[in-house]
């Protein structure tokens, strides 16, 4: 435009704010999601050879290999966290003109996700 | 509001303004004023202060100062704030920055160039289009107090354009329709007299429209009406896409 | 340069303007309409309107009420034709609106909703929560975006209206982005520019309510009729003058002085009922009296130092700590946020402190029945406009029903003149062009002005309508006004300019309205002055009394080389004579 004075913002502009690099972890931790969701697959597929699988489980029960995963679960549950927290902006339920608490929404997805996670942990341990 | 500090009341004010002006300067610069300090000031006090007792030359826009007009929207420590609803003494002693809302041109000092935005709205088609029209002679379309107050909510946006400063989807890509926009379209969307939703569809969800958003969520933090413009465009990217596979799973229907 | 040309271009984008754009674009698809305005019209002072816009529509109602409400409210100057029209028009329009989308409070049963109003026997007036004007302006103004036939000038100030061979012919504007001083053609021209709020000191209006219109319109030869009419609302904010809506004393807020006193008893307002009555707030009685009787009464306080003393002058408490945190809420969110922000006021818990603040104009540029000034072709609607439907005094919630009522008739008076009317003189805009161009090319160049400067001139201004013509004037005290007004326009022609440059010069937009502020300004204080007697918000200590022989009628005030020149014409009387005006009484 003519005379006019345009500011672009930088390459590093989610460095500016609290809430953009907050947002730019959230969005990182998909990558998280998609990694682990990949290596499982690769776990699952690989299930009826024990011979790689061994090699597999020894390179992971390790320090480098323990730390590894609690980045991940952190990222996971970080991830998890806010998607749950998004859901009461999605669902907007009316008793009357009253609405809904958007703390019941995410507390109902909570629980839900609490009861999924207990689930499979059983089917996995037993 | 901060309380009062009798030594506070002392010291000036110090604030440091964006200065540009296009007929003269290709580059702005920022500006030291000091001013004397008034507890119940806000920002917009003290700008006034400034062009009626210091520089008439500084330019900015404002009205009602009391929240209601949208105009006086401005980024103050960063952050975009109405000037007119912000107060010194939060603040105060400290420096206050004042700069023209981000991720607009600027046409002079502190005002901005929205057409961009102005052009954009009635792309949404921000009008109600009844779901089943009347004449005048029939009365009101009726709608009940819960009817009302699921897009209450939306309709509360006084186009202040603190939430494009805030949305960085916005500051990197301008043709994105944005918060306040998407957020009048979802307005109509919800309201039980409309039926223009599928009218609307076409901008709302396209490249531009509400699936560009990628859930910052700052417009929400910043908007000073609590209008939750994040919010309107989660729940609208919901509704579409559900009518998008109800589309596909029931042809002709 | 090119010249654009409209049939109809509306000046002033708010409620009157864009109803009146919205009437041509629907029922004159075929002509072509403008509107241009100083500011984006989401900014328009409509936007600040809170409580209620009033129509006839419950059972329990009729128009002659309404009539009747709104004429004794004005203190029976009031043209009664003109106000015949708004109460059987405003339905229509109401529901008109609430088609457009506009998100009306409701009945549980879905009906629009409505709620009691000073000055009103019955409770008429239409409200969503207490942003009612808000409401009204953005769904007028997202309306308006549906028709591409509406060509908007925004943030383009008028400077001139160019007349020639006695008819208008546009505009001339400045471009406020690049300074440009271009020119508008139009067959008719509908001045929708507000009122005036901003030349007293003290008000509640928005920085741009500076008379722009009316100035216009006066410099055109139309008179400007019944200037001295300013309304004081009984309840701002002190320091900032901010609104507190009378919605507030509509959901039963009261007024209490230093004492806890509803001291309105002591003012032939009626008997104060106990708060928790289910008849209080009772109608046209104490807290829901007609504002120019509360504003006098607040003045009566402060005399018998009844008021309380606060940091921004004195002030009496709005009490509405009984109607509990849910009606506060749901009824009148927007008085608690205004209260907790700007006075550190919860009003479910404190009384909020008030005054009484300059909030609107009764008067305005001389209009009929049907929008037209005696100037042809020229229109005007709005507050900016006097028909009259509000006398002396106007009642609230008469206004937002005004603009839709009269922004509608405006349109269709200028569409069918329009329609008769020849092209308009390309030679005549650009003649009116050239001579704005060099004027103001000359107030920017650096050496020009001498030693006035606007922010001091309009200061100025404000205290000498402040002090001459306040809720309480006398001839003297109007004598000095007017001289101290005449004065201040011989300063004005040594204004000099600070910013002297093009784009978005607000010290030059604010010289120009200082300038309509005078003209404004000269009228009413002329007005008052030519009146010796007491009417509605019109109050003479040295006339106290209503002279219904010598002044049932409307001061004309004309534009001259010299002082105004002020003529009268009849009040038209149909069906109500003028009686006495009572409130309290059943």
């Amino acid at each position: 435009m003519d005379r006019h004075y345009v500011r672009k913002l930088p390459a590093t502009w989610w460095l500016r704010k609290r809430t953009y690099l907050v947002f730019m972890l959230r969005e990182l931790t998909s990558v998280f999601v998609v990694a682990y969701a990949l290596f499982l697959m690769v776990v699952i597929w690989r299930a009826d050879d024990p011979g790689s699988f061994s090699g597999l489980f020894d390179a992971l029960d390790s320090p480098v290999g323990l730390v590894l995963h609690a980045i991940v679960l952190a990222a996971l549950l970080f991830h998890s966290i806010t998607w749950i927290n998004l859901t009461p902006k999605v669902l907007v339920l009316w008793r009357d003109d009253e609405q809904v608490d958007p703390r019941l929404i995410a507390g109902a997805n909570y629980l839900g996700w609490v009861v999924a996670s207990a689930v499979l942990a059983w089917l996995v341990l037993k | 509001m901060a309380p009062t500090d009798s030594d506070l009341s002392g010291r000036p004010v110090v604030m440091d303004v964006f200065r540009f002006l296009p007929d003269e300067e290709t580059e702005p610069r920022f500006q030291r004023y000091e001013i004397p300090y008034r507890d119940d000031d806000v920002v917009l006090d003290a700008l006034n202060h400034i062009k009626a007792e210091v520089d008439a030359t500084l330019s900015f826009r404002w009205a009602c100062r009391m929240g209601v007009c949208g105009s006086c929207g401005m980024m103050v420590n960063g952050e975009p704030r109405l000037t007119c609803e912000t107060f010194v003494n939060e603040f105060h002693p400290e420096p206050i920055r004042i700069e023209p809302l981000a991720h607009f041109p600027v046409a002079r000092d502190l005002v901005i160039n929205m057409e961009n935005f102005m052009d954009t709205l009635p792309t949404v088609k921000p009008w109600l289009m009844p779901a089943d029209p009347k004449p005048i002679e029939e009365g009101e379309f009726l709608q009940s107090p819960g009817e009302l107050a699921t897009y209450k909510r939306f309709s509360m946006c006084i186009n202040c354009m603190l939430c494009y400063s805030a949305c960085p989807v916005y500051g990197l890509d301008e043709t994105f329709i944005g918060p306040a926009a998407l957020a009048l379209a979802q307005r109509y969307n919800l309201d039980s007299r409309d039926g223009g939703k599928a009218e609307r569809a076409n901008v709302v969800t396209s490249h531009e429209g509400i699936w560009e958003c990628t859930y910052v969520g700052d417009c929400t933090r910043v908007c000073p009406k609590e209008v939750d413009p994040a919010g309107a465009i989660q729940m609208a990217k919901l509704s579409y896409a559900t009518d998008w596979v109800k589309s596909m799973l029931l042809p002709g229907g | 340069m090119d010249v654009p040309v409209h049939d109809v271009l509306i000046v002033g984008g708010g409620g009157a303007g864009l109803r009146a754009a919205i009437a041509i674009a629907e029922d004159y698809p075929e002509i072509s309409v403008g509107v241009i305005s100083k500011v984006y019209p989401m900014r328009s002072h409509t936007v600040a309107a809170e409580g209620g816009a009033a129509a006839v529509i419950k059972d329990n109602d009729s128009l002659d009420d309404h009539a009747y409400d709104t004429i004794s409210g004005s203190d029976w100057l009031a043209d009664q034709d003109a106000v015949e029209v708004l109460v059987s028009e405003a339905p229509a329009e109401m529901i008109q609106l609430e088609h457009w989308g506009c998100p009306w409070s409701r009945e549980p049963d879905g009906e629009v909703a409505v709620r009691p109003f000073g000055g009103m026997q019955t409770e008429r007036t239409w409200y969503a929560a207490d942003k009612t004007g808000f409401h009204m302006l953005h769904s007028l103004f997202q309306t308006s975006l549906k028709f591409d036939s509406i060509v908007r000038y925004d943030e383009w100030f008028v400077t001139s209206l160019v007349l020639e061979d006695g008819r208008p012919h546009g505009v001339t504007a400045i471009e406020l982005k690049s300074g440009e001083v271009h020119a508008i053609g139009a067959r008719a021209v509908i001045l929708c520019t507000g009122g005036a709020g901003r030349v007293y000191p003290f008000t509640t209006n928005s920085n741009i309510k500076t008379g722009d219109g009316m100035a216009l319109a006066y410099r055109a030869g139309v008179p400007l009729k019944d200037m001295e009419f300013v309304q004081y609302h009984p309840t701002g904010l002190p320091g900032t003058g901010i609104l507190i809506t009378e919605a507030a004393r509509g959901e039963g807020g009261v007024l209490v002085n230093r004492d806890g006193y509803r001291y309105l008893q002591d003012y032939d307002l009626g008997e104060p009922l106990e708060l928790d009555d289910p008849n209080h707030p009772q109608k046209r009685t104490m807290e829901l009296g007609p504002r120019d009787r509360l504003s006098q009464a607040f003045i009566h306080e402060r005399e018998k130092e009844r008021t309380i003393e606060g940091p921004h002058g004195d002030y009496v408490n709005l009490d509405l700590t009984h109607l509990g945190e849910r009606t506060i809420t749901r009824k009148i969110p927007m008085v608690r946020e205004l209260a907790v922000r700007y006075v550190g006021i919860d009003p479910v818990t404190e009384p909020i402190p008030v005054r009484t603040v300059v909030h609107y104009m009764m008067g305005g540029i001389d209009t009929d029945v049907e929008a037209r000034t005696l100037q042809p072709g020229l229109f005007a609607a709005g507050e900016c406009a006097c028909v009259s439907v509000n006398g002396a005094n106007r009642l609230g919630s008469n206004s937002l029903t005004e603009l839709l009522v009269y922004g509608a008739r405006a349109a269709r008076s200028a569409a069918r003149f329009a329609g008769e009317t020849p092209d308009v003189s390309l030679a005549a805009l650009r003649t009116g062009q050239e001579a704005q161009r060099q004027r103001i090319t000359e107030w920017l160049s650096p050496g020009a002005g001498g030693g006035e400067t606007v922010a001091g001139l309009r200061s100025s201004l404000g205290d000498a309508l402040e002090e001459g013509a306040g809720i309480f004037r006398d001839e003297s005290s109007l004598q000095q006004a007017c001289d101290t007004i005449r004065n201040l326009k011989q300063r004005f022609e040594n204004v000099k300019l600070t910013d002297t440059s093009r784009t978005f010069n607000y010290e030059l937009t604010a010289a120009l309205e200082l300038e309509c502020m005078l003209d404004v300004g000269e009228a009413i204080a002329h007005s008052a002055l030519a009146r010796t007697e007491s009417r509605g918000s019109h109050q003479r200590t040295d006339h106290p009394e209503r002279d219904d022989e010598r002044f049932l009628n409307h001061s004309l005030a004309y534009q001259t080389d010299g002082d105004p020149r002020i003529d009268y014409r009849d009040v038209v009387i149909t069906r109500w004579p003028p009686g006495k005006r009572t409130y309290g009484t059943d």
